[in-house]
């Protein structure tokens, strides 16, 4: 209970240095330790989605890592995404098309988002529906989220996806 | 994608006065084509949402704050004998541990039959033993483990029908029989009609255990000041009423309560009732003088929050060969469960459903609740309504093909027109149910589709296509189940023309806070980003009866509009005064008093409120309304015009069903639904949306599944809510009925989409393969075994 492990990472593009339990899991550090309370607890165990963040630009489920794996890597949260010019083009097509409702899951599904899209600007409508799979949303029935995110895609992309 | 059928007025025209009924006449509304009404507005809490900034109630902390947890029982029926926590209470960091013993038992809820923490006995998986409130979760988890509890077993019961044997296990020494509320009502002559009929259909439905699943757990924080008051941050949908059901399970007054209401991860419904882990939350702050915060984990939330009422419906449907209704006559058992939370009053609504969607003349309706060792129900979205229609709308179906009708020319004739009064005295003002079964049949081909598929049932082919239509009938201006359906709105603008519209009207994520900037906006002539909405404070806000009903866009929003009108009046006024115009010639647009046929301004809008504010006989613009709903209250025989509108709604599913898997795919939904008038655009179709969503889990995979009264499936992993790969092509039409008491012509929606699309797909299915459920969900194993039945039969 005792035992405190150190480690160092860029947290949102800042290196940070912080000591963690072993068994403390990247959300709980992130909540706890750093109030970047964006990244949400709902389920805690990997099926909801809503605690998605991106390790070394890939997305993950933060309740599932333990914290001490984000030693020397990127960690970027929903509090990161946005930059001095103001909101992620994706957290405006949220916004904008009513992507948003109780807003619990909207952090993990830009994150989510975030990831799909720069993985692959040209992503179409039915990779994006199938990538959003472990992202539980109970309010709009996704069609705005997939909506916003087609947006930005095509945006990307100056064509329209299917 | 949408089409929009306006009935009456629309865009670029006057709304007639007669049209839109307000206290004051003299205030005509102009719709303009450059209206924000009808178009989608972005939620105000949305980007504080987008970029994670949004403080809910689970991210909360307080200063001293604690952790508080809640040990619930191993047992569903049982005896406590002996409750020991001496080692939780000497464990360092814990600062009280409570249990029955230690608290007046102060019974709450709507019978009055629950209590905070139990005493004596166990009902139920759910009920609540002790509490332990500590410096962090992890020394409050480890409390409860060192609790020792000594149970004596105690028989146990869990179906209605076993409950109401003469030798059932009592659940409560003071419920003989097991019996909970009960609710009748009947109208006309059953045996007249039944004799009267050619055709008789009798089927029996089983209704499920599905849960809320609000993305945001279960959570309430609890603080006491210096004075004895209370501080309640919670999730509640219903603020004011939240105070009055709270204060009895304290020994509190309800005044001494002051509710915060935090933006919340859903409701759904889930947020109408009190629930044992506020209370004891509560308990443990006024225990340990500090503040603490209590919270579910996902498996917590899964066994202990409320779920929707589950029902046996007994339902015999009479009619004639040409297709005529004669008589409906419903039998409905509720498995109570331990104690009786809102679920238990869903009757209320069913009996509408069976008396009001089409035209019965005569009706018989009994619904009684009985108490089991299962968990209990709440409300939940569509409240009744999602049970009962799923019964009516599948043997609407059923009844077509037996009088050999087609399904639309079927549903047609004995759809109500305008003006009609239903058998527990609902006035149908503008009725237009038959105007959405037309637009969902013609938008979705649904005549041709439906022979189509019908004929390829027989042939060769392991996957099944096809459609299926259902419909309903709901309140939409509100529902006058307490002594007031009303809602107070204060308006004030400041001396730069900004507002504030402090609301009754609870913001919990469907985006009342949209709308009522829009119907500002349009009122004032000033852009929304310039309106404040707090409705957050029960110090502050006016009393609203709470989100349910699909009332709060119409309650809320009339609210709005009058406070609106009434200091736009004063504003003309003041106008009036300054530039020696008329009043009538004056309006409100872009920030600014114009003259109203020419759009010509005469002053600032910012400049006139200063204006009026600094001068010698100074006024503020601060106004406030309190707008009731014209509609009755019920009599002791369920008659009355409980709501001030109804609304109408068909929804066309299309299906595949592989007959190797049982698995069903929806493709697409095809919607038509009387809305009133498209207020906030985006808001409506996520409220659609969303509502489909949850319908078609209750029509393909979502059940609780309980087992000797324990939940087997306490994760997302087991209980299969709706994903985006999930969800079928969605084609949306909106019917503008122009309600004239809705505010701006608005009705309620929230509620039908997860009404109607679950029949509407069992309906599809059974085009697709002949086959009836009556007890959804349609998983694909019980799909799968119903087809290996029919081909083995």
């Amino acid at each position: 209970m005792s035992l405190q492990v150190p480690i160092e990472f860029t947290l949102n593009g800042r290196s940070t240095r912080v000591t963690v339990p072993p068994d403390m899991s990247a959300l709980a550090m992130l909540r706890d330790k750093f109030d970047l309370t964006g990244t949400k607890l709902a389920c805690g165990e990997g099926e909801c989605g809503a605690c998605t963040i991106l390790v070394d630009d890939v997305s993950v489920n933060s309740c599932l890592m333990f914290a001490v794996d984000c030693d020397g890597r990127q960690v970027q949260t929903i509090e990161g995404l946005r930059t001095d010019q103001g909101l992620d083009p994706i957290q405006h097509a949220f916004v904008d098309h009513g992507a948003i409702q109780c807003g619990f899951c909207t952090p993990g599904m830009i994150m989510q988002a975030k990831y799909l899209v720069q993985k692959n600007p040209a992503v179409s409508r039915q990779e994006i529906k199938r990538n959003l799979e472990g992202n539980l949303c109970r309010c709009t029935g996704y069609r705005k989220i997939v909506d916003a995110i087609a947006d930005v895609a095509s945006s990307l992309n100056n064509v329209d996806t299917p | 994608m949408t089409t929009v059928i306006a009935k009456k007025t629309v865009l670029g025209q006057d709304v007639a006065k007669a049209d839109m009924p307000t206290t004051d006449s003299t205030m005509i509304t102009i719709i303009r084509q450059s209206s924000i009404i009808g178009k989608g507005v972005p939620k105000p809490d949305a980007p504080d949402k987008a970029i994670g900034r949004t403080r809910y109630i689970n991210d909360l902390q307080l200063p001293l704050m604690l952790v508080g947890k809640i040990l619930h029982t191993d047992r569903v029926h049982a005896r406590i004998k002996n409750i020991d926590v001496t080692a939780a209470k000497s464990l360092p960091g814990v600062h009280t541990v409570l249990t029955g013993e230690d608290i007046p038992e102060l019974r709450f809820g709507c019978r009055r039959d629950n209590v905070p923490l139990k005493r004596g006995k166990v009902r139920c998986t759910r009920d609540e033993i002790a509490a332990v409130a500590a410096d962090t979760e992890e020394i409050a988890t480890h409390a409860l483990r060192l609790i020792k509890v000594e149970y004596e077993d105690l028989p146990t019961v869990f179906s209605p029908g076993e409950a109401l044997q003469d030798n059932a296990p009592l659940i409560h020494d003071e419920c003989p029989g097991n019996r909970g509320l009960l609710y009748e009502f009947s109208a006309g002559d059953i045996a007249q009609a039944e004799t009267d009929s050619d055709v008789v259909l009798e089927t029996s439905f089983d209704l499920p255990y599905v849960t809320h699943c609000c993305m945001g757990t279960s959570c309430v924080i609890a603080d006491f000041d210096a004075n004895g008051k209370l501080t309640i941050y919670s999730q509640t949908q219903a603020p004011y009423n939240y105070k009055m059901d709270l204060a009895p399970a304290l020994g509190m007054h309800a005044g001494d309560i002051r509710v915060i209401q935090p933006p919340v991860g859903g409701a759904f419904g889930s947020k109408l009732d009190v629930y044992p882990f506020e209370p004891i939350c509560v308990l443990l702050a006024k225990a340990t003088g500090r503040p603490v915060k209590l919270m579910f984990s996902r498996e917590e939330e899964f066994i202990n929050s409320p779920t929707r009422q589950p029902v046996e419906v007994h339902l015999r449907t009479g009619v004639k060969k040409d297709g005529t209704l004669l008589f409906r006559d419903a039998d409905c058992l509720l498995n109570n469960g331990a104690y009786t939370s809102w679920g238990s009053t869903v009757p209320v609504v069913m009996m509408r459903t069976f008396s009001s969607h089409f035209r019965v003349p005569n009706v018989r309706f009994n619904g009684l609740a009985v108490y089991t060792n299962h968990p209990y129900a709440g409300a939940f979205r569509g409240y009744g309504n999602v049970q009962a229609t799923y019964c009516t709308a599948t043997q609407m179906d059923m009844l077509a093909e037996m009088v050999h009708m087609d399904p639309i020319a079927f549903r047609l004739k004995n759809a109500q027109v305008p003006g009609e009064i239903t058998p527990q005295k609902a006035l149908l003002r503008d009725c237009t149910l038959a105007d959405c079964i037309q637009l969902a049949a013609s938008k979705s081909d649904f005549l041709n589709k439906h022979a189509t598929y019908a004929n390829q049932r027989a042939k060769p082919g392991g996957i099944k296509h096809g459609i299926g239509i259902a419909s309903s009938i709901h309140v939409s201006g509100g529902a006058k189940i307490h002594k007031s359906d009303g809602c107070g709105s204060i308006l004030k603008l400041d001396d730069y023309a900004r507002a504030t519209l402090i609301t009754g009207a609870s913001e919990i994520g469907q985006g009342i806070d949209a709308v009522l900037c829009q119907i500002v906006s349009e009122e004032l002539g000033i852009p929304t980003s310039d309106i404040t909405i707090v409705n957050n404070d029960s110090a502050i806000g006016p009393w609203d009866v709470g989100v349910h009903a699909s009332r709060t866009t119409f309650v809320a929003g009339n609210s709005a509009l009058r406070a609106a009108r009434a200091a736009k009046k004063q504003i003309l006024k003041a106008a009036a005064k300054v530039s020696n115009l008329p009043v009538d010639e004056l309006d409100l647009r872009r920030g600014q008093v114009v003259q109203a046929n020419s759009g010509v301004p005469v002053t600032r809008l910012d400049k006139l409120l200063r204006d009026m504010h600094f001068q010698r006989h100074s006024e503020l613009v601060m106004v406030t309304d309190y707008y009731e709903p014209p509609s009755e209250p019920e009599d002791k025989n369920h008659m009355g015009d409980l709501s001030a509108s109804w609304a109408y709604a068909a929804y066309v599913a299309e299906v595949s069903v592989d007959t190797e898997t049982g698995e069903i795919e929806v493709n697409k939904i095809t919607v038509a639904q009387d809305v009133g008038r498209v207020m906030n655009r985006i808001g409506l179709e996520g409220q659609i949306e969303g509502g489909i969503a949850i319908g078609l889990g209750y029509a393909l995979s979502e059940q609780l599944q309980l087992e000797e009264g324990k939940v087997q499936n306490p994760c997302f992993r087991d209980y299969k809510v709706m994903t985006a790969p999930d969800m079928p092509e969605l084609d949306l039409h909106f019917v503008e009925s122009n309600c004239p008491e809705g505010p701006l012509g608005a009705k309620g929606v929230a509620e039908l989409p997860a009404i109607v699309t679950a029949p509407a797909v069992a309906n599809a299915v059974y085009n697709a393969i002949g086959i009836r459920f009556f007890d959804p969900p349609m998983s694909p194993e019980k799909v799968a075994r119903a087809l290996y039945q029919q081909q083995n039969q």
